[in-house]
């Protein structure tokens, strides 16, 4: 990213974007309080949010909904409207953000094609739904522990259901959020609009026919890392490799994403994540080497996801991500979004920024400044805020994030003692290499094979 | 509503501290209690359930049978002992003992703090929240992409 496509990133508002976020904090706070406790100022809210859909395929729902559930007839069918009216919105955001991105740096962008539809997923999606329902009702500050207790029971059930894994993991992290915040009546402040963005995306993910990936068809050539981005909660951890794919077929250089995601409980935490990982060996390979991946047949989203095989992947040679974001990011198509997965949330584009200084968390780039993510440096992982302040080269993904524009780093460059000194998220993917860390590890035991020790010996009794 | 309130994504739960889990491989703060799972120290395929509830301070501690600690006289045993530590460990000191309900000064011993005397507590539910928290080791991974994870970056670690 050069200082004057910084600069077209942060030239001023786009229109619009502030309108809809304004209704989006009116259904916001409509939840906090509970549906079935809406006073005069916010019934009138959630009518402005129907009145801004009215002219949309969803307008009819939406506006029926809010008429009933302003009656106190708070049905499953009028809070998946509302769901859907409050995604709407921000998925309007998030492709105007998007949009003013591809456009500051130039990048190309597929366009979305439907892939082939295939049969809904089957499963236990209805006591997810009731327990949403319950929620909405009473409001996020009349939330106790039995309330959330009885999450428990439908979180169980989806997570054995491989294809439901999205909910699951979603639901399971907005029940640990409540548990830890309970009662949530003595919170000083309430995290509306997070919570409001997960009680949503769940809703929707729990109707029939919306959860489950389909590939769009299969890709064959070699893939270059760009960088890893982790994403953890107390039973849960996913690890999505950035990369430039250089299909066999001649076909344009594109980005891509591998994904990986294991279960896992609370106390798991730090470098030890990446042993949950350790039946995709070519993937961690790559990331703990820089090599690049020679892929034979590896389903591929419309969403330009790749669902990884390790076994249709055979590690190559060595590949330097920055050389790889040097050479080949300009010039590579990025994938189109997924029509379900539109929210600012999502955006996170790889960027190259070179020759910037570093100011505490504000990064300068030919008198332009960008705000740089040092909360969102993996623990897994051997980034710190040190040598992110000392680097003056990073691969990272830029996102939207409260409000303005940041950096999330993936790799550094830094001078350190008047060293040049490289690090990656995924160094550690084979263990740490830095002996430090290393003896610490070693010294704390392994919680994966502790764990794994007790749930053999008493879960098959 | 203020700009944090209007943030996708913020830190809800404290992250934990490492520590090591041979001893005590289940710790929690729920249900109104510090509870948890403490392994046997001469039977490999025994543990104890061992509690205290939160504000009356009362503990108790058996094998997941239900057959009462004999470590038990009129004083904490030794899972005891070991649970709060871990458990100090895990969540640090001020988090344990706000959810206890205790007043912990500078350089004083949490458990020397509590006052209650043993009640029996029911080791069922915290012996199967054990064995529901062990389940998810045992699911397998995927790699369909989970997008509902961005809004869960993992973040440095507390060390």
């Amino acid at each position: 990213m050069l200082g004057v496509q910084l600069a077209a990133l942060l030239d001023g508002e786009v229109p619009g974007v502030a309108e809809a976020l304004d209704l989006v904090d009116g259904f916001d706070d409509a939840l906090v309080h509970g549906l079935a406790r809406l006073d005069e100022e916010q019934a009138g809210r959630l009518a402005a949010l129907a009145g801004a859909l009215r002219d949309t395929p969803l307008g009819p729902a939406v506006g029926e909904a809010v008429e009933k559930i302003t009656a106190g007839s708070i049905g499953e069918q009028e809070l998946a409207a509302l769901a859907g009216a409050r995604t709407t919105l921000l998925g309007a955001v998030h492709d105007a953000r998007l949009a003013r991105f591809d456009a500051a740096l130039g990048r190309a962008r597929d366009t979305w094609e439907e892939p082939p539809a295939s049969p809904p997923v089957e499963g236990p999606l209805g006591a997810g739904r009731s327990w949403l329902q319950e929620l909405a009702i009473t409001g996020w500050r009349g939330v106790d522990h039995d309330l959330v207790s009885a999450a428990d029971q439908a979180v169980s059930a989806l997570l054995d259901e491989p294809a439901l894994r999205g909910p699951a993991v979603l639901l399971d992290g907005l029940a640990a959020e409540l548990r830890a915040s309970c009662p949530v009546a003595t919170m000083d402040r309430v995290p509306a609009r997070r919570w409001a963005d997960l009680w949503a995306r769940a809703l929707l993910l729990l109707q029939p026919g919306t959860s489950g990936t389909r590939p769009a068809g299969a890709v064959s050539g070699r893939l270059l890392p760009l960088g890893v981005d982790v994403h953890e909660h107390g039973t849960a951890v996913q690890i999505q490799v950035h990369g430039v794919l250089e299909p066999t077929d001649g076909s344009p250089t594109r980005l891509v994403r591998a994904s990986v995601a294991a279960a896992k409980v609370d106390t798991i935490v730090g470098p030890a994540v990446w042993r949950l990982l350790d039946g995709h060996p070519v993937l961690l390979k790559a990331l703990a080497e820089h090599r690049s991946v020679d892929l034979a047949e590896v389903p591929v989203t419309a969403g330009g996801d790749l669902i990884w095989q390790d076994d249709r992947a055979t590690p190559g040679e060595p590949a330097d991500p920055f050389a790889t974001a040097r050479l080949r990011l300009s010039d590579a198509l990025a994938p189109a979004v997924p029509p379900l997965e539109r929210h600012p949330v999502r955006i996170a584009e790889p960027v190259l920024v070179e020759g910037y200084t570093i100011d505490g968390d504000a990064l300068t780039l030919d008198g332009h400044t960008l705000a740089v993510d040092l909360e969102r440096l993996p623990g897994c992982g051997p980034l710190t805020p040190e040598l992110v302040a000392a680097s003056s080269t990073c691969v990272g993904l830029v996102r939207w994030e409260a409000g303005r524009w940041t950096l999330q780093p993936l790799a550094v460059q830094a001078t350190v003692k008047r060293k040049t000194v490289e690090a990656h998220g995924g160094d550690w993917a084979l263990g740490p290499t830095d002996p430090k860390v290393a003896k610490a590890e070693a010294k704390a035991g392994d919680a994966v094979a502790v764990l794994r020790e007790r749930a053999g010996r008493l879960l098959r009794r | 509503m203020t700009d944090w309130e209007r943030r996708s994504v913020v830190r809800v739960v404290p992250p934990l501290r490492p520590r090591k889990l041979a001893k005590v491989p289940f710790v929690e703060l729920a249900e109104g209690r510090l509870q948890g799972v403490v392994s046997s120290g001469s039977d490999i395929a025994r543990v104890y359930v061992s509690s205290i509830a939160a504000g009356t301070h009362t503990y108790s501690c058996g094998t997941n049978n239900n057959r009462p600690c004999g470590g038990l006289s009129g004083a904490p045993c030794k899972h005891l002992q070991a649970l709060v530590t871990e458990a100090v460990l895990q969540y640090g000191l001020d988090r344990v003992a706000r959810y206890l309900r205790v007043d912990v000064g500078e350089g004083e011993d949490l458990l020397s703090r509590l006052d209650g005397a043993p009640e029996r507590a029911p080791a069922a539910g915290v012996f199967s929240r054990f064995l529901r928290h062990l389940a998810y080791l045992e699911l397998p991974d995927t790699t369909e992409p989970i997008a509902e994870l961005q809004w869960f970056p993992a973040t440095r670690a507390v060390r």
